[in-house]
């Protein structure tokens, strides 16, 4: 590897190359019925990965499976569901 | 509030933080309430070190890595770097945790504050050492089990009591001095906001739960702070050119046991230590007028 002077990084937001969906063992399922759109979810998302919308989007490449969203969620529209075994 | 915020992420994923981590949404938060016409200082800590594994960053803003105790005087330098260059419209903001605050940062804080630069110092507070294996910190709260206040037959966790750095900010004359929580994204941001706004030095102090530091499941965590704050075990209010005002006022406050009891830091707790943790609950709640 190259090392830059001073050790700088040149490019933001450079941790998307490393996805951390390896570290899930729940993985958050919407039901689209059930959202009301509040966005509660992609408030309070540590990792930045769900979208605002009715249905919310979830980035499945860096989501780490924490389950915030689901226990916060007031309209009970995600559950967190086992990953399957591959 | 809510639609007005900015879709885009200033901090991005893929960074390290353990999955549930308060500090990192404490962040995430803060960066959506400033924008991007910032320069963040970072002391060494939590949000260092799952941010930035070289030669990878999660800022998308510019962002310098301080030592563990010079966050605030690294802002310093930058601010007046950016006076005496004319640049206006940019805000330095320096970022540490509660190690980096309240204790080795404390006096590199205390002189940017008394020297009166323009900068928001944020601390994002999880009450103890945690990347470094959960030692305890002057913030860790009373009664807390950390690998350093081990639970045995002659210690109970922390025997002493958490330090109160907002307060001692606002001691300094800082014309705006806040807590905040996780738990309450709107709060928080306005105070970010309000932080921006003001001329002069400016303080934010988050609670951040911390869920293998505390002991409680990841997805928990939101609760675990509203908890805190819905018992009077942290208390939202900002003190505006030094007066005082509660920002988020439980309309009926829960038991702190109801707090402790969702956290295996205080497991060891007997009904007397709570009862205890409960007096000085009240006492500061009546001090500062939360009822």
């Amino acid at each position: 590897m190259k090392l830059t002077p001073g050790a700088v990084i040149t490019e933001p937001g450079s941790t998307t190359r490393y996805q951390t969906n390896g570290w899930r063992t729940f993985r958050p399922a919407v039901d689209s019925g059930k959202c009301t759109g509040c966005g509660l979810c992609w408030l309070y998302c540590p990792d930045a990965v769900i979208s605002r919308g009715k249905p919310p989007g979830v980035d499945y490449r860096y989501c780490k499976g924490c389950g915030i969203c689901a226990n916060e969620c007031p309209a009970k529209a995600i559950t967190m569901v086992p990953e399957e075994r591959g | 509030m809510r639609e007005e915020l900015v879709e885009e992420e200033l901090f991005a994923p893929g960074h390290r933080a353990c999955a549930g981590c308060g500090a990192t949404l404490a962040v995430r938060l803060a960066l959506k309430a400033l924008g991007k016409n910032v320069i963040v200082a970072n002391a060494t800590g939590c949000v260092e070190v799952i941010s930035t594994p070289y030669p990878e960053t999660a800022w998308r803003v510019p962002w310098i890595h301080a030592a563990f105790e010079n966050a605030a005087a690294v802002a310093s330098g930058v601010e007046a770097a950016l006076k005496s260059l004319g640049r206006r419209g940019v805000k330095v903001v320096a970022i540490a945790g509660d190690g980096g605050t309240a204790d080795i940062g404390l006096q590199a804080l205390s002189g940017a504050v008394e020297r009166g630069h323009d900068f928001i110092y944020i601390c994002y507070d999880n009450e103890a050492y945690m990347n470094t294996g959960i030692q305890r910190s002057s913030a860790t709260p009373f009664g807390a089990w950390t690998t350093t206040t081990p639970v045995g037959r002659v210690k109970r966790g922390k025997d002493r009591p958490k330090k109160d750095v907002p307060a001692i900010i606002a001691a300094h004359g800082a014309p705006y001095v806040a807590t905040a929580s996780v738990a309450y994204p709107i709060d928080l941001i306005k105070k970010l906001r309000k932080a921006a706004a003001t001329e002069g030095p400016t303080y934010i102090h988050i609670h951040c739960p911390c869920p293998p530091g505390w002991r409680f499941d990841s997805d928990k965590m939101i609760e675990v702070a509203r908890l805190a704050v819905l018992s009077g075990a942290w208390i939202l209010y900002e003190i505006k050119n030094g007066r005082l005002n509660v920002t988020i006022k439980p309309p009926k406050r829960r038991p702190v046991s109801d707090y402790l009891k969702m956290q295996g830091r205080f497991k060891h707790l007997t009904d007397a230590e709570i009862a205890e943790i409960q007096r000085t609950v009240d006492e500061r709640c009546r001090h500062l007028g939360v009822g």
